[in-house]
Formats: C-alpha cells, structure tokens, sequence
C-alpha cells in the first residue's frame, strides 16, 4: 500500500468520511466511557461511590457522537446522567472519577458528585439534577451567543423524561421565536426512570415534539456512531448558520438500570439482550473497522486490556486523593467571603 | 438631589448601569413595547434597541433561566418579573440553578444577574398577587435578597445588585412605586450588606425593611408625641443581614421590635429576633416582639385586608409593650 493510499483509509457513512485515524479515536473514546462507567458501578457496589449515580452503558455513541460533531468552543449541558458527556469532552478522567469518589481533586471539587460535574474549560455546563432544568440554562446559553454573534452552538441534552416538562417547551418557544443557535437533543433510551416511553408520553416521536414550534426535528440512530455524527453535524450547521435551533432525537438504551439504585426489573432480559448484542455501538463501529480492514480483532482485544488497565490505574489515583479540605465547605456560596458575615455562638469550625 | 419617584429612580440605576456596561440587559413580560407592567423601564426600549430590552412570553420559569444560561456564559442579565407572585413559578431556576451554580461547579460558574420586580401585597387584589416572599428566597444560601424602601436607596441598591458577581433577588414593592423622594444627582452605589439608621432615637430599636420601614418611621412618630424615642433601622438587604448595625441599636436602646409585612411563621422578623437573642441577649430588657402579617392568605375585603397586614398602630403598641409602658 502506497502512503498515500494509507492516509485515506477510511470509512465512507452516507457521504461523510471517516479517516482512519478519527474511526480509531472515536472507538477509543466509546470504549473507554464503557470501561470508565463499569469501575463506577464496581465503586458503587463497593460503597466508594455514593449518592445517585446514572450510567450510560450503551450510549456512549451518543456522547461521543455529539463531541464529534462540534467544536471545542459550542457549549454543552446535560442532565445527571453526564459522566459519559464529560468525558467525551475531554476532561481530565482522573477528576471526574475523584469526583465520583468525592476527592479534593474532583472535578468540582467534591462538590458535585455524579450528578453535578463541570469544565468551564471545555464548555461543559453541568451536570444537572433536576429532570428538564437544564433546558432553560441551554437556552440563556444560546442566547448569550446570539446576543454577542459569537458563532457558536449550544447542545442541550435531555431524556426522554426530561422533554415532557413545561421548561423545555417554555425553551422551545424563545428558542424558536429568536432563532437562537441550539441543538436540543433528547437521549431517547427508551425509559424515564422505570417508566416506559409509551407509559410517560402521548407522542412518543419525540422529534416532533418542537413541531407546534416551528422546530425541525431528526430522528437518528443513537448506536451507530457513525451515522449519529453524520447527521449531527448537519444539525449543527442548521444552528450555527442562523436558521434556528434543531430538535435530534437520539434513538438509544442504557443497559443498566436508571441509576445504580435501581434493578431495572421492568425490563426483560430478552429486551436488554436484544440491545446489547445486536445494537451495541462499540461492537458495530469494530465489526465495521473490521471489515474494512482497519483494524484487527487482537488489536480490539489488545485495546480493551489497555483501556480497563488505564482505568483501574486511574481509580486508583482517585481514591488516593484525601477528601476535601473541611474549609471547602463554606467557599464557592458567594464571591464575597461570608465567614464574618454569619458568625453564630457555639461555632466550632 | 433631585426628587424623583422610586419607580423612576429603578429606571435611572438600569439605565445608568446598560449604558456602562453593554453586558447587561433587560428581560421580562411587558419591559419593552408596553414600558414595564409598573412603568420601571420606561422608556429603555427606545434608549437601549430590541437586543438589549426584551419582551418575552408569559413563561417565567423559561425566561429565568435563560437568564442563569446568560450569566454563565458571561452576560449580565437583568430578569425581570411583573411580580414575584409569578416567580414562583419559577422557583426551580431560582432555587435549584441559580444559587447553587457557583457551588456545584466548584466555583467554576459565577451567576452575576439580577432577578427583580414587585413584591408585598398590593391594593384588594387577594392571596395570589399580595405576599412577601423575601423568607423563602434568603432562606436559599447563594442568594442574595434586596428590598429597598425609598427612592435613594432604590436606586444606589439596584446599582449594586447589577454589578455583585451573584445572583441577586432584588425585591420592590408594588406600593412603593409612586413615592417621591430625594435621590443623588451624582453617580452612587450603596453597598450590599449594609443597613441605614432611618431615624435614631434612645428606647426601642425597630427593625423594618421595605414598605414596613415607612410604617416604622410613621409609628416613631407617634412614640415622639408619646415620650418614646424610636431608633428605626431598615436593614435593605436581607441577605446577608448587617447584624452588627442591629445589634449596635438595641445595646444601645435595650429593646427591639422587628416589623415585616411576610407571614409571621418562620419569617425574616424569626431570624432578626433569634439573632438578637443569640447575640445581644445581654443588651436586652425585654424580650423582642414581632409585628407581621397575619397568617393567612390575603382576603379581598378592605376591612379583613387591613386587619391582615401590619399596621402603624400595631407598630406604636408593640414598641410601648417593649418598653413597657403599655
């Protein structure tokens, strides 16, 4: 093979090419989510990690989809179920697994926990715990764009739960009414809570649901990585070019239960199965880089050694953090200091 | 010092603080076209263009948060509600986004806007559209909760309030809108945090904030005629609380009565009072009485809405029990 011919190895998706190189990294980056989330749930199980905790087995095409298709400067939200979102973005793993573990080095500080992870750095504006709030704060984040002409897009994820709330069609309207540069997107995994999609909401094509706003919607394959890019950055370019906002509605599972809580006893095991070996993402995007002789199965095997070693090596870096310093609990309230503000008889630290 | 009325001189700190700042911007039902359900942005539409006044719909809970959104991403918006009896509906933004952004991100995201718009009760227009709500929003650490009590301050307080890198609950009151008072022709900002001797006096200290600082003011008056000399103290912010300048008037007059037009339980006139206790206890000669609205929701008929709300007389009665003299 000539090196030119080696520089364009690639995959073709419905007009969109996929070099080498990126197929690699977006395989990379699914299958460390996927390995990064099992450690979570081990720590969970071992009382490491405590609080609500949301994995996202299963939809790492989403996260990483998404990441893909935008630029480092667009903004980005989500619900709790974010661990798979900031990682995709590219933060620093080791703090983003302190955090789980509530270490002086999380990526909040300790402060958040599973739920409430940031990276003003990346753009990354939560980690958000109440089912649809972020929607509203996406919005005041696309308008922040159209109010200074900067150019860029907001990605505010949602679930399939989080679209039936009154917020996220208060948003739509403005969003809608102002032509702001946002890409709703909601994760379609088919369950909100222990609720099933059809049990929770009337119209369960979720893509229409900005129809009434004037809102185009998509309906995209959330476990092909491929395909989700592809069609992702069209959305983007819809918002960036001053069209408006855009609806995607991604069509995904997770495989575990809505948190780490939660048995998922209203599923079949039939239905999990069915997801996980006939549409997982990451087996897909290997078979396909197999078969375009990309890759190898020893090196997906090879990979995966790696990945979890990565991992483990990480937990551990994390859980030898100390926990955060006790003065901590009172910075970050306000921008003034408040310890003279409120002192109280009886104060002990 | 020009006169000027408290709804002129909020129109004056907004229009005074966009023209500095060009991050800053207006939005709420009603601001633009039709000038402020209350006429406070009077005018700001033709001053300052569409992009930066802006009229939204009746969705108060969206529009919240696009201004937690905003202020994230670096913009200073100026949220307005036609009256915090809305607000509620948009509490969650409030509550669970805007006061805890900056500490569930560890410091990551500060949170520099302004929710403001008219509290407290009005004229015979019942339980949903008369309540001072300022308990629920000081109760919320992140917040900070602003209510002034004439013109001057009005004015110097929302000026501050745009410019506080926090979230700031500023809370007028509808009553209040049409009073006329002096106001500093030179550019002012008065501090967050700091509470003003509205009239100093020797026996009582009552403790007043909002619409209740003019009662208090009314009641001194009366306890002059009576041989009582009233030290009346508005603390204009509720959150932080100026402690010190309380506690500095009942070391010196040995009696307090707090005052708020709010529901009595668990009231801000609770925490003033349990502070006094907990810090000035030694200073005291009597224990502290709380004047407040009665606990129940706002009836309509003139005589049962009188009786609702804290009145002058109330005010005379409890600072005479205080000093014992009733």
């Amino acid at each position: 093979m000539s090196a030119k011919q080696k520089s364009e190895a690639g995959i073709t998706h419905d007009g969109l090419f996929f070099p080498q190189e990126r197929l690699h990294e977006i395989h990379d980056q699914m299958l460390f989510i996927r390995r990064f989330e099992e450690k979570a749930g081990q720590l969970y199980g071992l009382k490491k990690i405590g609080g609500f905790c949301h994995l996202c087995n299963g939809q790492e095409a989403v996260c990483v989809g998404l990441h893909q298709a935008s630029e480092p400067t667009d903004y980005m939200m989500t619900s709790y179920r974010d661990h798979g979102h900031i990682l995709a973005r590219g933060s620093d793993p080791t703090a983003v697994m302190a955090e789980l573990l509530g270490r002086s080095g999380g990526i909040v500080k300790g402060k958040g926990g599973s739920m409430h992870m940031f990276d003003i750095d990346r753009n990354f504006a939560g980690g958000n715990g109440i089912v649809g709030e972020q929607v509203p704060v996406g919005l005041g984040f696309g308008f922040s764009s159209w109010y200074k002409d900067d150019g860029r897009v907001t990605i505010c994820i949602m679930g399939d739960g989080g679209i039936n709330q009154g917020a996220v069609y208060e948003s739509f309207n403005m969003a809608a009414l102002w032509k702001l540069p946002i890409v709703f997107v909601v994760e379609n995994n088919q369950y909100a809570m222990g609720t099933s999609l059809d049990r929770a909401s009337a119209e369960t094509h979720l893509f229409k649901r900005g129809i009434s706003f004037k809102i185009p919607g998509m309906k995209i394959d959330g476990m092909d990585v491929l395909e989700f890019e592809k069609k992702m950055r069209e959305a983007m370019e819809h918002a960036r070019s001053g069209k408006g906002p855009m609806l995607v509605e991604a069509i995904t599972y997770r495989y575990r239960g809505h948190s780490m809580s939660d048995p998922a006893t209203y599923r079949t095991r039939a239905e999990v199965d069915e997801w996980r070996s006939g549409r997982d993402p990451i087996a897909r995007l290997q078979a396909q880089m197999i078969d375009a002789g990309l890759a190898t199965e020893e090196h997906f095997k090879q990979k995966d050694k790696d990945i979890k070693q990565q991992v483990a090596a990480i937990a551990k870096d994390a859980e030898a953090q100390p926990e955060p310093d006790v003065s901590e609990l009172w910075t970050d309230i306000y921008n003034d200091p408040i310890e003279n503000a409120y002192p109280y008889p009886g104060k002990v630290n | 010092m020009s006169k000027m009325t408290y709804r002129e001189a909020l129109n004056q700190a907004m229009v005074e603080e966009m023209k500095r700042d060009d991050r800053v911007f207006l939005m709420g039902e009603e601001v633009a076209e039709y000038n402020g359900a209350y006429k406070v942005s009077q005018g700001m539409l033709e001053k300052f263009g569409p992009k930066r006044v802006i009229d939204t719909p009746i969705t108060e809970l969206g529009f919240a948060g696009l201004g937690v959104g905003a202020a994230m991403a670096g913009l200073r918006p100026i949220i307005e509600f036609m009256t915090w009896n809305f607000a509620i509906l948009a509490l969650d933004q409030i509550v669970n986004a805007a006061a805890k952004m900056k500490y569930m991100s560890g410091g990551q995201y500060d949170v520099p806007m302004v929710f403001r718009g008219a509290g407290g009760s009005a004229a015979r227009v019942g339980a949903q559209h008369s309540q001072s709500l300022e308990n629920w929003l000081a109760n919320v650490p992140g917040l900070k909760v602003v209510m002034p009590s004439n013109p001057a301050d009005a004015k110097g307080l929302l000026k501050a309030s745009i410019r506080d890198n926090d979230p700031v609950v500023f809370i007028e009151n509808e009553i209040n809108y049409g009073d006329v008072g002096e106001v500093p022709d030179k550019e002012y900002i008065i501090p967050l945090g700091v509470a003003d001797v509205k009239r100093a006096g020797s026996d009582v200290t009552i403790v007043a904030h909002s619409r209740m600082t003019g009662f208090a003011l009314q009641a001194a008056e009366i306890l002059a005629g009576q041989g009582i000399e009233a030290e009346v103290i508005d603390p204009r912010t509720i959150r932080p609380l100026d402690e010190n300048t309380i506690l500095a008037s009942v070391a010196k007059t040995n009696r307090a009565v707090v005052v708020e037009e709010g529901w009595r339980f668990a009231g801000i006139g609770a925490e003033i009072s349990a502070r006094i206790m907990e810090r000035g206890f030694d200073d005291l000669d009597a224990p502290v009485i709380r004047v407040t609205g009665k606990d129940v929701p706002m009836p309509y008929a003139a005589n049962l809405e009188a009786m609702a709300l804290p009145s002058v007389a109330e005010i005379v009665q409890a600072a005479r029990v205080a000093c014992g003299k009733a």
